[in-house]
């Protein structure tokens, strides 16, 4: 951040000093005609929202004025490395004047651009333009001691030094200097000052806003994939097991009529019930596997994964590392991600060769899945990897998919997470 | 023969008891959780032990791991383990120590009274019990590439399935409704085209038809 005073020589901090003054001078001058003209404009355009023609006026005047917002942050961020972070709500697309400026009155970012105008035209004046006086006054000084004084009648106040002969022409150039020296010291640092000052009004908590705009979409996408999963599982047992169970219920009423006096086709219909008991079973084995598989509630995720490459038809090799055990609706996040991205491999890559790996360290849960195939895979609308993404995401976690054309193809999932 | 059996629903261990002893076994315990089967596998020395793989009270693979805890300080002791979902993992870890005396089977196989006796006196016997799908999971992970089974003819396919459950060739000549002499050529010619060994035993010949289907693993 700090490039200005990790140089210590002489001339690259002059210019370090001269170049802040100039800068804080252009602020200066620019800012304040164009910070008082959009403050004006915007209160007036607000206030005239009653009548119709703020609603049209305003969303315009707001936007210049997040430009010109926005190019302050730009400057800070190029000229002192001060990061103002931002957020403003997405506007409604399709949206008719009354709502959209009012979307725009409620968002917190657009009320701190609002309520940043008037401080940047008080207080971020005087920062901005404190390192040019610093800069320049000092020279005021010496012309003083070099005798600018005796074209004055009475005492030529520099600062506090009343000038009205060669002693107090000398103090002028002392206090010049040190204002110099003052200068040359302080003044980027004063720049970044304006620049805090900025941030402090701009910024705000726009963080915590992001964040929760983040948690809001993936609590969505959770509640949706949960609801769809539910319906899924209905689905299943309605149509499998439960079907099934009733047919076995009918075999069953009939054989109970047909066991006296036609031991054959009792027998056969008996076949047929066990039948689907068994076939009952295995849907509902499959479903508890769809929900949460066996191995990983018994093991964990590590054998989960051992277990599901021991299913697939190519040669995959796992490496896990897990000293402990994730939360279950980690470890299923997790295992479901590889599932996914392992099964996305046999379909799709045309590798021969599969590995996984799994570990947990500095806090994350790392899993990689490579394979030496085609390559080309793509995070996007209809592939399996963005549903992956989207799960992940409801726990904070991440993929990341590199593969190139030609292959090979690196899939990595981190999610935090703590072990027990 | 003497069992220990640890089965945690009370209505599937009561059952499995009452099958049992009509097909003559004697109960020397049936437990419902992992301490509780430890003590009984080590206090009455069971001919066999028929476990569930998941006991109280971690509610995880605490069955199976008090069998092969017990196994390592009884080598050779026979277990026949249940489970309601079957996994390569663990009939690997199982099948590990090459002792034979190894079962593993879905919880759904005792349906079938017959076999599932068959099954247990298989392993108390030393031979090996692998459930139908851990086999079926295999083979057909291999039949992906067409490399090694390619050659087997679809009888052979079914001999070999047979096999790797752990079927002697009187068993398999008896489920295939051919005679013995029948069986023991597909064998052979099985073996020959899998380049795997000939041998007696029904043990080994089960660990070598795993092996192979296993191998680059």
């Amino acid at each position: 951040m700090n490039t200005d005073t990790k140089s210590d020589d002489f001339p690259s901090r002059a210019r370090g000093a001269v170049l802040a003054a100039v800068q804080g001078l252009t602020l200066a001058v620019a800012v304040l005609p164009c910070g008082v003209a959009f403050l004006v404009l915007t209160l007036v355009s607000v206030a005239l929202i009653p009548v119709g023609v703020g609603l049209v006026t305003t969303p315009a005047i707001l936007t210049g004025v997040r430009a010109l917002a926005d190019a302050r942050r730009r400057l800070a961020a190029e000229w002192c490395g001060v990061r103002i972070p931002v957020v403003y709500r997405p506007l409604p697309s399709s949206a008719n004047p009354w709502t959209r400026t009012f979307a725009l009155l409620r968002d917190p970012q657009v009320r701190r651009d609002v309520l940043w105008l008037p401080v940047d035209m008080t207080a971020g004046f005087v920062t901005a333009l404190l390192p040019a006086l610093l800069l320049f006054y000092p020279f005021e000084g010496f012309a003083v001691a070099a005798g600018l004084w005796r074209v004055t009648d009475g005492p030529y106040w520099y600062l506090f030094v009343p000038v009205d002969g060669p002693l107090t022409a000398l103090a002028a150039a002392v206090l010049a200097a040190g204002l110099l020296v003052l200068a040359f010291r302080h003044t980027p640092r004063l720049m970044r000052v304006h620049f805090r000052l900025t941030r402090a009004v701009l910024g705000g908590d726009a963080e915590l806003a992001e964040r929760v705009r983040v948690l809001t979409e993936t609590r969505q996408d959770a509640v949706d994939t949960s609801a769809a999963e539910l319906r899924r599982i209905e689905r299943d047992l309605h149509d499998g097991a439960q079907a099934r169970l009733v047919a076995m219920g009918m075999d069953l009423g009939t054989i109970e009529m047909l066991v006296e006096h036609d031991p054959a086709q009792a027998k056969r219909l008996l076949a047929q019930a066990r039948r689907n008991s068994a076939e009952a079973l295995e849907e509902l084995r499959d479903l508890v596997r769809g929900i949460h598989p066996p191995v990983l509630a018994e093991r964990g995720l590590g054998d989960a994964v051992r277990a599901l490459a021991l299913r697939l038809p190519l040669p995959t090799e796992v490496t896990v590392e897990l000293p402990g055990r994730a939360d279950a609706p980690v470890e299923s996040a997790g295992y479901f991600a590889v599932s996914e991205v392992l099964t996305n491999a046999v379909k799709h890559s045309g590798a021969d060769r599969v590995w996984a790996d799994v570990h947990h360290t500095d806090g994350r849960l790392r899993i990689t899945v490579t394979d030496n195939g085609r390559g080309g895979a793509v995070i996007g609308a209809g592939s399996g990897l963005a549903g992956i993404e989207r799960r992940l995401a409801t726990f904070d976690g991440v993929l990341a998919v590199s593969s190139p054309a030609g292959g090979p193809t690196l899939v990595t999932m981190e999610i935090p997470c703590a072990l027990s | 023969m003497r069992v220990v059996l640890a089965e945690d629903l009370f209505l599937l261990r009561d059952g499995l008891v009452r099958m049992l002893e009509a097909f003559g076994f004697e109960i020397a315990a049936a437990v419902e959780s992992g301490p509780e089967l430890s003590r009984a596998l080590a206090e009455s020395e069971p001919d066999v032990a028929v476990v569930d793989v998941r006991l109280p009270p971690t509610h995880t693979d605490e069955g199976l791991q008090c069998a092969l805890a017990a196994r390592r300080v009884r080598p050779g002791l026979p277990v026949l383990v249940l489970s309601q979902h079957v996994e390569q993992l663990y009939a690997r870890e199982l099948l590990a120590d090459g002792d034979g005396g190894i079962g593993y089977l879905l919880k759904d196989r005792v349906f079938d009274a017959e076999q599932f006796i068959d099954a247990v006196r298989r392993v108390a016997a030393g031979g090996t019990a692998m459930d139908p799908q851990v086999i079926q999971q295999l083979l057909s992970r291999r039949s992906g590439d067409d490399r090694p089974l390619a050659g087997l003819t679809p009888r052979e396919l079914e001999v070999l399935e047979l096999m790797a459950q752990g079927r002697s060739n009187a068993g398999i000549a008896a489920q295939l409704v051919v005679t013995e002499r029948a069986i023991a050529k597909h064998t052979s010619n099985i073996f020959t085209k899998l380049g795997l060994e000939v041998s007696d035993d029904d043990n080994r010949r089960v660990l070598a038809v795993l092996a192979y289907l296993d191998r680059d693993r």
